[in-house]
């Protein structure tokens, strides 16, 4: 505003924080929302500045093009406002360039013998660029905004040269203490900079590690979908199953390890038609192994009765044709039988026997389990009856639970015998048969279990529409 | 014991159960499947029943039921009769004890 020496006291900027304490005190009103141009700032701040530390500005200044042209006109106040609107590089509150810091500083210590430096910060030192992570409650005397505060106090010197000049031509014992304040703010200010661009990068970690975590949890996803056993968090609560269910799936895997062994064994000495004593040997070796997982599952089944009886450790397709936490005997003979032969009468009477009395087993099972699985529903579904006081219903239910409880127990039976008669069968199948064909059963079947899982994996992961 | 000697010999295919035993409800399943006609004998229901468990238990027989007795002879639990099976000794056994014939 030409003319207007001092402008302090209330202004329209609700923003600027009222430093009206400070007889030469600077006001920078750049608002967020201000449409106007800069010179609307110029109207609401009053500038006070030493003439000499305006040489010295513009000495600095001059040679500095890092900031935006100032592109509103001075009206007049300055002499100088052409040499201003050059060096003076002020920007429009709204766009995101900024001075740096660091000339920011070593323009304060050029400007020391100012006076208090006083700007208001605003909302509007934000969109300058830090991503809104600064709060725009910082409306101190000593602000510890740093750019945008320059870029106002450039500005407003600039404008308001002309009209302080004759105002501080006698504050020399005043620029002492303005010294110091001068320092403390631009420390502030520096100590305020850094801590918003540690904000910003602690912000920007915590979205990668954000973005990284969902990542993971899809990965997770697909894996399980495949049929990879990974505990969840939500299993860890029951440790003792949680870690048998853990323990087995890791005994497991072991287990595999050395069946492909034994397997791999197997099939080089039928390929390299091996003498029969020692390929016996070796098929008894493969039986023998097979004996250490149903022993496995049982421990397991201790610990995880629903874990082995559900299969969780295996892939789908297996998990579907499950019977009693393993494979049927009977469906395996009859996969075995055709491509057996040629089998002696005796041994044909001695598979078909074997398949129909393993068949027998597996129905007496079957129907122990459906029992089971009735009289669990029975004892589930009485009582609660609304006759009975409430004191008598919890006591039926308590009863009821303590009953299914016990029945529950027996489902580690039913894994055990189902697992035994899996054990049998294998055992009389390698009696019936010679030892050729022997290894050859035993090769099959372990092609057909692992061809089993390839088709799972190639379920799992088909194109889908 | 007497009691289930007594039991045990009255017919060629004698069982012991519990009403609440779900593997006993199997093994009868099996033996039924098999065409013997065994003899159910429930311990819970008898008044004898836990001397009888323990009897049973005294023989071998673990868990104490189902327990099967075979032409008055001991044969053993579950995982013993489905062993047996598996390999054709039970069927013989049935058919020496004449409780099938084929």
């Amino acid at each position: 505003m030409a003319g207007t020496t001092i402008k302090i006291g209330a202004e329209d900027n609700n923003k600027r924080r009222s430093a009206t304490s400070v007889m030469p005190s600077f006001f920078s009103q750049t608002p967020v929302s201000n449409p106007m141009g800069t010179e609307a700032n110029a109207t609401q701040s009053s500038r006070l500045l030493d003439y000499g530390v305006l040489e010295q500005y513009l000495g600095f200044r001059v040679g500095d093009s890092s900031g935006p042209r100032f592109t509103s006109t001075v009206d007049g106040r300055l002499s100088s406002s052409d040499l201003h609107s050059q060096a003076f590089n002020m920007t429009h509150p709204s766009t995101s360039t900024l001075l740096p810091g660091s000339q920011a500083m070593q323009f304060h210590k050029s400007l020391a013998p100012m006076p208090n430096i006083v700007s208001a910060s605003s909302a509007q030192h934000e969109n300058w660029g830090d991503s809104n992570m600064t709060d725009s409650s910082s409306h101190t005397d000593t602000s510890t905004d740093v750019e945008p505060r320059d870029k106002n106090l450039q500005f407003e010197m600039g404008q308001s040269a002309a009209v302080v000049i004759s105002d501080y031509t006698d504050k020399s014992e005043e620029r002492t203490q303005d010294q110091k304040t001068q320092r403390r703010l631009a420390q502030n200010r520096e100590a305020a900079r850094k801590s918003r661009l540690r904000k910003k990068a602690y912000v920007q970690q915590l979205e990668n590690s954000r973005l990284k975590l969902t990542q993971l949890e899809q990965e997770v996803q697909r894996a399980r979908q495949q049929g990879v056993f990974i505990a969840s968090t939500a299993d860890q609560s029951h440790a003792g199953s949680a870690n048998g269910a853990l323990a087995f799936d890791a005994e497991y895997a072991r287990w595999m390890e050395e069946q492909n062994r034994h397997i791999n064994e197997l099939r080089t000495a039928v390929n390299s038609r091996t003498n029969d004593a020692e390929l016996r040997n070796i098929v008894n070796n493969v039986i023998t192994h097979f004996n250490d997982v149903f022993r496995l599952q049982g421990n397991a089944a201790k610990a995880d009765v629903f874990h082995i009886l559900l299969g969780m450790w295996k892939t789908p397709a297996e998990r579907c044709f499950l019977w009693i936490g393993g494979f049927r005997p009977s469906e395996l003979l009859k996969l075995l039988v055709n491509q057996l032969e040629p089998l002696t009468e005796q041994q044909l009477t001695g598979i078909f026997n074997l398949q129909q009395s393993s068949h027998q087993a597996e129905d007496a099972l079957s129907q122990g389990m459906d029992a089971l699985q009735q009289s669990i529903a029975e004892t589930l579904a009485t009582g609660s009856s609304g006759s009975q006081g409430s004191s008598g219903n919890v006591a039926n239910y308590m009863g009821q639970m303590a009953m299914a409880m016990g029945k529950l127990g027996s489902l580690e039976g039913f894994i055990r015998q189902a697992d035994n008669l899996r054990q049998q069968t294998l055992q009389q199948m390698h009696r019936v048969l010679t030892t050729k064909q022997s290894a050859r059963a035993l090769l099959l079947i372990n092609d057909y279990f692992s061809r089993l899982r390839a088709l799972s994996s190639l379920w799992l992961a088909r194109p889908q529409e | 014991m007497e009691r289930i000697r007594d039991l045990a010999s009255q017919k060629a295919v004698v069982i012991f159960t519990k009403s609440s035993c779900c593997m006993c409800h199997s093994i009868k399943a099996l033996f039924y499947d098999l065409g013997a006609s065994p003899a159910i004998h429930e311990l819970d229901q008898d008044e004898n029943g836990r001397e009888m468990e323990l009897a049973l238990r005294g023989l071998g027989s673990n868990p104490t039921v189902p327990c099967v007795f075979i032409g008055g002879q001991f044969v053993g639990t579950t995982k013993a009769v489905i062993t047996l099976h598996v390999d054709g000794t039970l069927k013989q056994m049935l058919i020496n004890a004449k409780a099938i014939w084929f």
